[in-house]
């Protein structure tokens, strides 16, 4: 195991929501008796897993610091729990007590409550007021350290420290990226169908820290977060005049994209967060356009009568996948990110749409109408391999959690119902609603925070 | 919808009128009715705008995911034209609207096609271009609520809004 302190890359945060920086360092392995064995590893790409016994006790910390020890136990729990990959045992079961981060795991008691991972964390305040947050992640039946890293940060962030400590032990045991510390902008939906008010609103990836992006006086649609989460490209119906706008989450600085004839909608950013492209409506024709931010010059990249909407690049940004119905039906095309090389991917019955390239470039999900009813699909980018992963009455819009291997969308059920967020793992396992204050629609999943 | 300020018994008047124009929007406005006989006693005054919405017809529909004009369709495009030919105070901001058997976007795109084969067709009746407007609501302000056939045509539109 590392001796030496490895310091991770320097997690910068916004600085009007967090105000610093966290550093995660690496800590020495404890000392624990090691035995050849198989690792822990949960293979995510299978169907169905059975969810790994994870003890994980309130974080251990002295007078003040301590209250926040529940807290973080609690946040990691919720996140690995939600993921379908985990099982937290009941804290009401644990025999042992582990008071400090030196305290040594007595494997055999945590082997009768059926634990196989262990996460054992302290919280310690600091001289300067910040706090540091420390884990070791056990192996239980190897009885062998796994990870153990450590965090100091302002007090009010130890939500934002717990996801990162989820996102480790998700990332140790799965072999993949975490998704646990993110945020989602979604358009929150509230009164009558007819008459429905939308807000944009963002939250963590769990519901928490909500709040709402604007006041509901015109409607808003689609928002997409940026390459790096600070900016959210979207469509508002402000004056009248549906158009693509710009805004800066920590300023609150919004702008008109672009200086189009015609409705500008389906906005989305490029990998590099140097483009928007979306569709431009004029004359009963919607077309595909970039538009580079910086130069703010603007390029047609379709030319064609049918519909063509719903821009996606690939994570390269070489390719751009898009909805049109130039084929008579609402299919799922590729081009290049100039325009060129058009060539259809869906061949399948029924109409696609809202196409999504993952974030790992290996799939596109997409949205699916057929016999009356709606479905949340992937294919690979060559269109093969198509897949369902769930259908209902109504439902749309996939967005992937950073990692791909997991998505989100809303469900809505017939008769005007509150439409509802939701998240499903890629096998096609582990539906759950995200809880939000109001009817919710048009998730968009941010990368990791930066 | 933008109501005009009207005295309070011809307010109350249009109130039935246009409770009346929302319910049988797929089949009167379509075949080109020319009496409102359920409107009330007094008709809508000559050159208002609820004659145009209840005497002529504000709306057109579209069949599922079409925006080719209906016979019908067209039948009450040219009594707008004539309307519209005839007060040309007016400016027009055509509503194109979808049902919600679609994905956002598209419909989006789809309204805009709606919005823009009415505005062609009142074009081509000799109404002005500057005084034609288009804006895609998509399926973001349905007519209508439920999820059955009868609502979804309601909501596959075009509505032309006086301004």
């Amino acid at each position: 195991m590392m001796k030496s302190v490895r310091q991770m890359s320097l997690r910068r945060m916004g600085a009007a929501l967090f105000g610093l920086a966290v550093a995660g360092v690496a800590l020495a392995a404890a000392v624990a008796p090691h035995t050849a064995r198989a690792e822990v590893k949960i293979d995510i790409t299978r169907g169905k897993v059975e969810p790994m016994p994870i003890a994980i006790p309130d974080f251990a910390g002295p007078g003040d610091a301590g209250r926040f020890g529940g807290d973080v136990a609690t946040v990691i729990s919720a996140d690995l729990e939600r993921s379908g990959l985990f099982a937290p045992i009941n804290k009401a079961a644990f025999i042992q007590d582990l008071p400090s981060l030196d305290t040594q795991p007595r494997f055999t008691d945590w082997r009768t409550i059926n634990a196989q991972l262990l996460v054992q964390g302290v919280v310690e305040p600091q001289p300067d007021g910040r706090l540091r947050l420390a884990f070791r992640l056990w192996d239980i039946y190897g009885g062998e350290q796994m990870k153990g890293q450590a965090y100091v940060t302002q007090p009010e962030n130890w939500r934002r420290v717990s996801h990162i400590i989820a996102d480790e032990i998700y990332k140790r045991v799965t072999g993949e990226d975490g998704y646990f510390d993110t945020r989602v902008v979604y358009v929150s939906e509230t009164g009558p169908a007819t008459k429905r008010v939308k807000r944009l609103a963002i939250m963590d990836q769990d519901g928490a820290n909500h709040h709402y992006l604007s006041d509901g006086s015109n409607i808003v649609l689609t928002p997409r977060f940026s390459p790096t989460a600070q900016e959210i490209t979207y469509m508002s119906y402000y004056n009248g005049s549906p158009r693509v706008y710009l805004l800066n989450i920590d300023t609150g600085r919004q702008e008109l994209l672009g200086d189009f004839p015609g409705m500008t909608f389906a906005p989305r950013f490029s990998p590099d967060g140097n483009k928007v492209v979306m569709s431009m409506a004029k004359d009963g024709n919607s077309e595909l356009y970039d538009m580079d931010l910086r130069t703010r010059r603007t390029s047609r990249l379709t030319n064609h009568p049918a519909i063509d909407t719903s821009p996606s690049y690939s994570p390269d940004g070489q390719q751009i996948v898009f909805n049109s119905d130039r084929g008579g039906a609402q299919q799922l095309y590729v081009m290049d990110s100039q325009g060129n090389n058009v060539r259809r991917i869906s061949f399948g019955d029924g109409r696609y749409a809202t196409p999504v390239w993952s974030p790992r470039g290996d799939l596109i999900a997409f949205t699916k109408m057929k016999g009356g009813e709606f479905y949340i699909g992937v294919m690979r980018p060559d269109g093969t391999g198509e897949r369902m992963l769930s259908n209902g009455f109504l439902m749309e819009g996939p967005t992937w959690a950073p990692n791909g291997r997991v998505l989100m969308y809303y469900r809505q059920e017939a008769n005007g119902a509150a439409p509802q967020l939701f998240s499903i793992d890629l096998t096609g396992f582990n539906e759950r609603r995200l809880v939000t204050p109001q009817g919710s629609s048009d998730p968009a999943w941010s990368p990791l925070l930066p | 919808m933008k109501f005009r300020l009207l005295p309070v018994v011809a307010a109350a008047a249009l109130l039935a009128a246009c409770s009346t124009a929302s319910e049988d929007a797929g089949s009167k406005s379509a075949t080109g009715n020319t009496a409102p006989t359920t409107a009330g006693k007094t008709a809508p005054a000559p050159g208002s705008v609820e004659e145009f919405k209840v005497v002529v017809g504000d709306r057109v529909l579209f069949g599922f995911d079409q925006y080719n004009l209906s016979a019908e369709g067209q039948a009450v495009l040219k009594n707008q034209a004539a309307w519209l030919n005839k007060y040309t105070k007016y400016a027009v901001v055509v509503e194109g609207h979808a049902d919600e058997r679609g994905t956002r976007e598209y419909n989006l795109a789809l309204g805009e096609r709606r919005a823009n084969a009415v505005k062609a067709f009142l074009g081509a009746q000799g109404v002005k271009a500057d005084r034609l407007k288009v804006v895609s609501y998509g399926k973001e302000r349905p007519e209508c609520g439920d999820s059955t056939e009868a609502c979804w045509a309601k909501n596959r539109r075009g509505v032309s809004v006086l301004q």
